[in-house]
């Protein structure tokens, strides 16, 4: 069963972004300040690892978009479903989307019986 | 009560201006691509000046002038750097009224606070590293009758600092003073969300500095902030923010092998033992207190103690008091010197606020008073607000495990000691926790067993200059504020002297 997807408004940004930065990846950040939000970089930027877990891939027609989390970040999270959003908004780390004035959000929703 | 003017205003004591540009080498310098960004005040969701875009062309600009004063600056005698500090820290005080207006406009944050709290500990930090720079000693050690080794502290050279938009003055003066003091030179970058109070604070004190020790780049994470944390030219990193850039600055520290510091948030525990609730008098009033800093700064604090833990013995009626404290909040216009809670600092901070929200109740947490927008009318309606909101729920719920950054408290029971040092300790983070008792000897065993590097014991988000702050676990590395602050901006040069005149008879 998928535990991510993306919104229309989010692929569009997303496609906005491969075109000048190639292929993507998303990393889910947790702690503060610009924390708790997506982190979308050049695929290969940010160096995943065995702390790591590979949620899905958000499939944005003609190529797909990884999304990663940490794996002690995940044991509080894999009974939710998370759906990749744009917002206006500024500042999220390194996060490509930024100087758009726009910024990826999480929402949220319990998985339900079949699909954990 | 006061209301101060918006700056600008008709009778405010401070203005921005229309533009700022990058400090580079002691003069504002136009961005090389010359784009700006606008800047929005979370208070009316308005826009009041534009700031220099930066990019790689212009982290390097401020990298060659660093590099330029940093010998110069680094050769400095204590006594002379401490009065550099010191001149600072009386400036800022002088001005400490125009800095908190346009601190607050910048943030969102209530006027009490910058001008009770932010400014007031930023002038003190100054003065506290200007002191201890001066009391710095070294180290002679005996190793035999004719070996002696002596240890220096030398500065690291030009470190890159990325400052937070929670507090964006302070922060950057945590930051600026111990380095300094240290002998540093710095290129900054403060966050793009809150990029212009720290030039109101520039223009003040440039004349105090040489030219290029304080180097200020603005700009996107990703165009500026990113060429200053993977420079091969700095010597060290200094990042206030969360877990996913902490570890890209990591991977990029790795790569040129150099030291990080890093403070990345948390989901502190405010533990309140049965015997809080054993009489009401002026301690159970100040734990109520604590109990309701969660809205301190709107929340938007790493140590936010955003996790309650009562005890199960005084659950209902404790928290019944809490709500009631909670609801008496003051919410209002930031300039307003009665508003006790203001505005969220940007767009995208409320919106992931009020998604936390929404998770919160699909998880079956039960609101017990806000949760939702507050929308204060007028000139306000633009602005970004929520209501202090608490929630009743279980620990393993995401809203306890993760960090908001709103002025949201979930709130558990623990039944004994040991209950209670489980769920405080449950969490991938470290970096406050907050213990109430009236037994000395509880509140010490619960301090020393909660994994957090700043535990309060009968008081909370105090952040005096002398007492170290950092994370545990995933909080991060290193330490702010206190003397040994010092250690993450100096090496230790180590000259090893023999006094002996004759041969080893190795060779």
């Amino acid at each position: 069963m998928p535990r991510v997807a993306v919104t229309a408004e989010a692929a569009a940004v997303l496609r906005r972004l491969r075109a000048s930065h190639g292929d993507l990846m998303f990393h889910q950040s947790g702690g503060c300040c610009d924390g708790s939000a997506p982190m979308c970089y050049p695929a290969g930027e940010f160096r995943t690892g065995e702390s790591d877990v590979h949620l899905g891939d958000l499939a944005v027609e003609e190529f797909v978009v990884p999304v990663w989390m940490s794996a002690a970040q995940y044991e509080y999270w894999s009974h939710t479903h998370l759906t990749i959003d744009v917002v206006p908004g500024r500042g999220s780390g390194f996060s490509l989307e930024a100087p758009l004035g726009i910024r990826f959000l999480v929402r949220s929703r319990l998985l339900d019986a079949e699909e954990l | 009560m006061t209301k101060y003017a918006a700056p600008g205003q008709p009778g405010s004591v401070v203005t921005y201006r229309d533009r700022y540009d990058h400090f580079i080498g002691g003069e504002y310098v136009p961005p090389a691509k010359g784009e700006y960004f606008a800047n929005p005040t979370p208070v009316t969701g308005e826009e009041f000046t534009e700031i220099a875009r930066g990019t790689a062309e212009d982290v390097d600009r401020a990298l060659d002038a660093a590099h330029g004063a940093a010998r110069a600056w680094g050769r400095t005698s204590p006594a002379e750097r401490a009065n550099v500090l010191n001149k600072i820290a009386d400036r800022v005080e002088a001005n400490l009224e125009a800095l908190a207006v346009a601190e607050t406009w910048e943030n969102g944050k209530a006027i009490r606070e910058t001008l009770a709290a932010d400014l007031p500990l930023a002038v003190d930090h100054f003065r506290y590293f200007a002191g201890v720079i001066r009391a710095q000693e070294g180290g002679i050690s005996q190793i035999d009758e004719d070996l002696v080794a002596y240890h220096f502290q030398e500065p690291l050279g030009v470190v890159g600092q990325i400052i937070p938009w929670n507090f964006p003055l302070l922060m950057a003066v945590w930051k600026l003073a111990p380095a300094l003091a240290a002998g540093n030179a710095v290129v900054l970058k403060p966050a793009e969300q809150t990029p212009a109070s720290i030039h109101v604070l520039m223009e003040l004190i440039a004349d105090l500095l040489p030219p290029g020790v304080v180097n200020i780049v603005n700009g996107f994470g990703v165009e500026a902030g990113k060429p200053l944390a993977s420079s091969r030219r700095v010597a060290k990193v200094a990042f206030t923010g969360e877990t996913t850039t902490g570890r890209l600055i990591m991977q990029y520290a790795s790569e040129n092998i150099i030291p990080v510091t890093l403070e990345l948030g948390g989901k502190s525990p405010n533990v309140f033992f049965s015997d809080v609730a054993a009489q009401r008098d002026a301690f159970y009033d100040k734990a109520l207190e604590g109990f309701t800093m969660f809205a301190l700064n709107q929340g938007e604090v790493c140590t936010c103690p955003s996790r309650a833990l009562i005890q199960s013995s005084i659950y209902e009626e404790f928290l019944g008091d809490a709500v009631e404290r909670t609801r008496a909040i003051k919410q209002g216009h930031p300039l307003d010197t009665e508003t006790m809670i203001g505005a969220q600092a940007s767009n995208d901070q409320l919106e992931k606020i009020l998604s936390y929200i929404d998770i919160g109740k699909q998880e079956g947490a039960r609101v017990l008073t806000g949760g939702e927008r507050a929308d204060l009318g007028g000139e306000l309606s633009g602005g970004y607000y929520v209501t202090p909101t608490i929630f009743e729920g279980d620990n393993k719920m995401r809203i306890f495990q993760e960090e908001i950054f709103g002025p949201v408290v979930a709130v558990t029971s623990f039944s004994d000691y040991d209950d209670a040092m489980k769920t405080a300790n449950d969490t991938l983070y470290g970096l406050g926790a907050g213990v109430w008792s009236r037994d000395g000897s509880v509140a010490y065993r619960a301090g020393r067993d909660i994994q957090a590097g700043r535990v309060w014991v009968n008081n909370y988000h105090a952040y005096p200059a002398h007492a170290a702050f950092g994370g545990y676990k995933q909080s991060g590395i290193g330490r702010e504020n206190h003397r040994v602050m010092l250690d993450h901006y100096q090496q230790t040069k180590n000259l090893l002297v023999s006094y002996s005149p004759n041969a080893l008879g190795f060779f």
